[in-house]
């Protein structure tokens, strides 16, 4: 993956070509390996650039091949490799190449105002809403059924900016207190300043092999062994934003896949969707890795630290490394693949993980992606 | 060795493209879109004008369907009656925004929610302002009433209703 940043002077092509030169170096492939690519980004209003996927097609190495674009908005980021999975599960493909870009610094002076484009024309855009409205209003929603402090949400804040000091793409890496969140600028209350992650730059690649190409690149493998996705209606003013049913609906579809029973006793590492501090919260409890309402706790009590019972985004997630929509597909899948191979480094979770799991989110507050590894 | 090893990628800053020290292409689309409101929209709209809700019911599943649509997305079946619904209802949840639609900082903060209608379903509502009220009273659950412009200002939009406010004591 290339580093994170609020602007990067390469074009999307050519971060594009970066990532997937890195993965297929990393691999030990070349391109004429490969074959067939998936590219997944997020929505062209960031780029102004329409038929995104072929502006960005030579960058991702998909020219003469059988070739994909992927988007379901911030899913896209856990997508991308389930549609690649598809390629190699069904025996179209032995190497299929997954490349995630995003350039959001293109749509100026800031990408919020694309955003505006994914509402409903009629019945919301008229009320002239900001994206960050539906994170403070479904953020509200789970604080108050719960009965959930703030201290406890922007906890999260302080461990992902924390764990992406040693992430050597971060963008907004830092050693903060709750305080330091709790005393940021008020967005959209209940949403302040450092509960948000950034707007970024950035790409990200992986390869996928079959079992038999695979066993011939490397000793350590680690396999993919359950996937799932799940939308719910676009009609979002109709139900109670305070659990997402669509994730837990996806983590259901992939735990039946990789014959996990205990998801809380049999996952090692996770990586849930975090572009707020709250979200990560919201999606432990989707993923069925605790009960409702106990993900707080469980982060208050340290099980969630790099080093605790369930480490949960140990990458340093969105808000510390960056959001960078689809391309955080590496630090959610490519990060749970690193950790699984033992190739973390200094973000390596203790006691050698076995099973891991990864998800992203996106649409309006519908949309759940999920991946589950097993090491080999 | 930590992956990803060697990252790539060259920084730019918002002063190095405002001071020219990059080269850039800029461009301002101007494309413009004109949305048919659809059959369910379309007579949600009109009966906004007239300061009224409307729903439509799924004889299926039962549900009071608001907005209103002309197929219930869970049966998959047309939907079968008008059912006018009242102007009030309960706030599902809120936010108070020093944010306008394109990021910027406003210092009189919008107090926008979700506000589901008394007569629909359970939880069917629609995104709208609040009004009347103050940060410290607003909660959810809290019960509130449409406000609409005057009749000769309306024109069939949503912002027909100018914001929902709460309920007083003893009204309807």
């Amino acid at each position: 993956m290339t580093i994170f940043r609020r602007r990067l002077q390469e074009t999307g092509k050519e971060m594009s070509y970066e990532a997937s030169k890195m993965a297929l170096e990393e691999a030990g492939l070349e391109l004429k390996d490969v074959d067939s690519v998936v590219l997944g980004s997020a929505p062209d209003a960031f780029d102004g650039i329409h038929l995104k996927g072929e502006n960005l097609l030579d960058g991702a190495g998909g020219a003469g091949k059988p070739y994909l674009r992927v988007f379901v908005g911030g899913g896209t980021a856990v997508f991308s490799p389930i549609a690649g999975w598809w390629h190699v599960a069904s025996g179209l493909a032995d190497v299929c190449l997954v490349v995630a870009e995003e350039k959001m610094s293109s749509c100026f002076p800031h990408p919020q105002s694309a955003f505006g484009h994914i509402w409903d024309p009629i019945l919301d855009r008229p009320l002239k809403p900001n994206l960050v409205w539906i994170f403070a209003m479904e953020m509200n929603r789970y604080m108050t059924v719960h009965g959930i402090k703030k201290e406890d949400i922007a906890r999260v804040a302080v461990k992902n900016k924390r764990n992406a000091l040693d992430h050597p793409c971060a963008q907004l890496a830092a050693d903060l207190t709750i305080e330091d969140v709790l005393n940021s600028e008020v967005l959209a209350w209940p949403v302040q300043m450092l509960d948000i992650s950034p707007p970024s730059d950035g790409a990200s690649a992986m390869i996928l092999a079959s079992e038999e190409v695979a066993k011939k690149l490397t000793d350590d493998l680690v396999y993919l062994s359950g996937a799932g996705w799940c939308i719910d209606s676009t009609m979002w003013t109709d139900r109670d934003l305070y659990f997402p049913e669509y994730v837990a609906r996806a983590a259901k579809m992939a735990y039946k896949m990789a014959k996990i029973e205990n998801p809380p006793k049999e996952i090692d590492v996770a990586e849930p969707y975090d572009p707020f501090d709250y979200k990560e919260l919201h999606h432990m409890e989707g993923l069925l890795l605790c009960d409702k309402g106990e993900a707080p706790i469980l982060t208050r009590e340290g099980v969630t630290e790099r080093d605790g019972d369930l480490p949960v985004c140990p990458s340093g997630g969105l808000l510390g490394v960056g959001n960078p929509i689809a391309a955080t597909m590496g630090i959610k899948a490519c990060e749970i693949y690193w950790q699984l191979a033992g190739k973390a480094g200094k973000r390596q979770v203790p006691n050698d993980p076995q099973v891991g799991i990864c998800q992203a989110w996106g649409d309006l507050m519908q949309y759940g992606s999920v991946l589950i590894m097993r090491r080999g | 060795m930590t992956k990803p090893e060697n990252p790539r990628g060259v920084e730019l800053s918002s002063k190095q493209m405002k001071e020219g020290d990059v080269i850039v292409n800029k461009w301002d689309p101007r494309v413009k879109y004109a949305w048919a409101t659809g059959e369910a929209i379309s007579r949600f709209l009109e009966e906004m004008k007239n300061g009224k809700l409307i729903a439509r019911k799924c004889d299926s599943c039962d549900r009071i369907l608001f907005p209103p649509r002309m197929f219930c997305e869970e049966c998959f079946k047309p939907t079968t009656e008008w059912v006018y619904i009242k102007d009030t209802g309960k706030i599902e949840t809120y936010s108070i925004s020093y944010l306008d639609k394109d990021a910027r900082r406003i210092t009189d903060p919008i107090f926008v929610g979700v506000v589901s209608i008394d007569g629909a379903s359970e939880k069917m509502g629609i995104m709208h302002y609040f009004d009347e009220t103050t940060k410290e009273d607003i909660h959810i659950g809290m019960p509130v009433k449409a406000v609409w412009k005057p009749p000769e200002e309306r024109e069939g939009a949503i912002t027909d209703i100018k914001y929902f406010r709460p309920l007083k004591e003893g009204e309807e």
